[in-house]
């Protein structure tokens, strides 16, 4: 059985054009996902490269029960994220680019109720959430102030220990280390090293960071416009494209820069 | 196949789910869910304490907000009107107090879910093993709680301001009345919660425009059959229509639960339709937002 099977997948949103007047009313259709089929193996960590608006949150949210697809199958362990929503859920958990919280709670309360929502009593949380706080090298300390009082680095932390708290055997880390600072960033990156190396947690992990991508997956893939281009291990993905960097192997499958040519976060698009 | 995830340790006492050999352990069992109802109440009260100066400011608002209404009977009275005064100001404030009970369930539940896509934690909430009854519930749950302590603060200290005197008053059968209303609240506060879920920008303000429905139509402050025709049948379909009824003939006529019969066995219909109701309603809105891709941090 896969960790993750997925099968032609599909997802297009309407999306109001840009412009005033008649023409914003207008809407098309854009493809988020179109027809994405890959699989991962248990254990195994899997980055997906991709410029903003490639499909990369699109298909964390699909894989999280959050979005339903309008094709193919996606599978968690052999559970269909549609059909069995509930008990992929409790097998999933994600870290996304922001570090959504209730900002006037602290990392305590935040975290506490979180885990409630998974079944863990206060009994267990108590005890597991300093320890978890502490792995996360989060200032056990600074645990009972408002989110809002935090860095950008410390709240992605917190969010780390959200998902950990809940024993994923599938974690989605949706660009977990964009917008910190380059500390932050190595101490997330060293935190999933060990992950891997401890524990028996399957990854993916989507971002359009070449070097995190490099450093952390097994296997990287190329997603453009909503279409996977290639999943391979980065040796051969160099050796696919003839190129010397996993940024030209990029700019040769996708004809981009990853970082330039950018299109609209998702996260701005107006979907209809 | 055997896989368990180790983070932390097997045997720490991990909810079982997320070790399975082949199928899942736990497909989500009640002590879970009831787990995870308590959870909703905790974060709400969380929330509750982070925000305790703005419900203090809240509560001394409606507190002047119910003596205005309730000063009008006095007004008459002084202007040369002929009524009973105490009785008349108990009716409104029994009016004014039971509206300010209904606004703290709708508020509740409507702008939770609001708050949580402003905040984005609703996709982590959604993506709990948490069955929707349960979260639903357990904002209902708090929100009576919450409603309950405060709207009984409001009745007593306004009540002591004016220097009432209800000694008449059976408050055993008001509050079973009040406990049963709750439900067809809630199963209300399902339906316009559903609204912020598909726009938070748009959602609350709908909420407004169904909670004004509610006071126009069910006799908060004056009896429904002065009501044009069409309006008193809207008003058959409220709960707060017999929630004041009853309340207040238990409370200025001492009427038991017998005598409160009439008004109770439509509020208990009401409930039985609208909970499920309410949620039917509030899962077709999350498939709406699951499938157009509404359930993204807005704000």
């Amino acid at each position: 059985m896969y960790a993750v099977e997925v099968s032609n997948l599909e997802k297009r949103f309407e999306r109001r054009s840009a412009g005033r007047g008649r023409s914003a009313r207008r809407r098309r259709s854009v493809a988020a996902l179109a027809g994405v089929s890959f699989v991962i193996e248990r254990r195994e960590c899997v980055a997906i490269l991709g410029q903003n608006g490639s499909g990369k949150s699109t298909l964390v949210r699909a894989l999280s029960t959050l979005l339903l697809p309008d094709g193919g199958t996606a599978k968690v362990f052999g559970r269909d994220v549609v059909r069995d929503a509930g008990e992929v859920r409790r097998l999933v958990n994600r870290v996304s680019v922001e570090a959504s919280f209730f900002k006037k709670m602290s990392a305590l309360e935040n975290l506490s109720y979180a885990a409630r929502f998974y079944g863990l009593t206060p009994r267990i949380t108590r005890a597991r959430i300093p320890e978890i706080l502490e792995r996360v090298g989060f200032p056990v300390v600074r645990a009972s102030a408002p989110m809002e009082e935090l860095s950008r680095g410390m709240q992605q932390k917190v969010a780390l220990a959200r998902a950990l708290l809940t024993s994923p055997v599938l974690l989605l880390l949706d660009e977990p280390t964009t917008g910190l600072d380059p500390r932050s960033k190595r101490e997330v990156q060293s935190f999933i090293t060990d992950i891997r190396a401890e524990h028996d947690t399957t990854i993916l992990l989507c971002t359009h960071d070449l070097a995190e991508a490099e450093a952390l997956a097994e296997r990287v893939g190329i997603l453009h416009a909503g279409r996977l281009l290639a999943l391979e291990r980065s040796e051969d993905l160099l050796r696919r494209y003839d190129a010397a960097t996993l940024e030209e192997a990029f700019f040769s499958a996708t004809g981009s820069a990853i970082d330039l040519d950018a299109r609209p976060d998702e996260a701005d698009e107006v979907w209809a | 196949m055997r896989l368990r995830s180790r983070i932390p340790p097997p045997g720490a006492g991990a909810a079982t789910p997320l070790a399975f050999d082949g199928e899942l352990v736990s497909h989500g069992s009640l002590r879970e869910q009831l787990i995870g109802l308590g959870g909703v109440v905790e974060r709400n009260s969380y929330l509750i304490k982070r925000y305790g100066w703005w419900e203090l400011a809240f509560f001394i608002w409606t507190v002047a907000n119910t003596l205005t209404v309730v000063f009008i009977a006095k007004g008459v009275s002084a202007g040369g009107g002929h009524l009973n005064v105490q009785r008349e100001t108990t009716t409104l404030l029994i009016g004014a107090v039971i509206w300010a009970y209904l606004g703290i369930i709708f508020e509740i539940l409507t702008e939770t879910v609001a708050w949580e896509r402003w905040e984005g934690t609703i996709e982590y909430t959604f993506m709990a093993p948490l069955s929707r009854a349960v979260h639903l519930g357990g904002m209902g749950l708090f929100s009576v709680l919450y409603g309950v302590a405060r709207t009984a603060l409001l009745f007593v200290v306004i009540a002591l301001f004016f220097g009432l005197h209800l000694a008449a008053a059976d408050f055993g059968a008001a509050l079973l009345l009040l406990a049963i209303a709750s439900i067809s609240f809630v199963g209300l506060g399902m339906i316009t919660a559903v609204l912020p879920l598909i726009s938070p920008e748009k959602g609350a303000q709908l909420g407004f425009i169904a909670q004004g429905l509610l006071l126009v139509v069910s006799g908060v402050y004056y009896p429904v059959s002065i009501l044009p025709q069409w309006m008193q049948w809207i008003a058959t379909v409220s709960p707060a229509t017999y929630a004041l009824r009853g309340i207040r003939s238990a409370v200025l006529n001492g009427a038991g639960v017998s005598g409160c019969w009439s008004d109770i066995w439509p509020l208990l219909i009401l409930g039985v339709v609208s909970i499920p109701l309410g949620l039917a309603v509030f899962r077709a809105g999350e498939r709406y937002a699951k499938r157009h891709g509404k359930l993204k941090r807005s704000g």
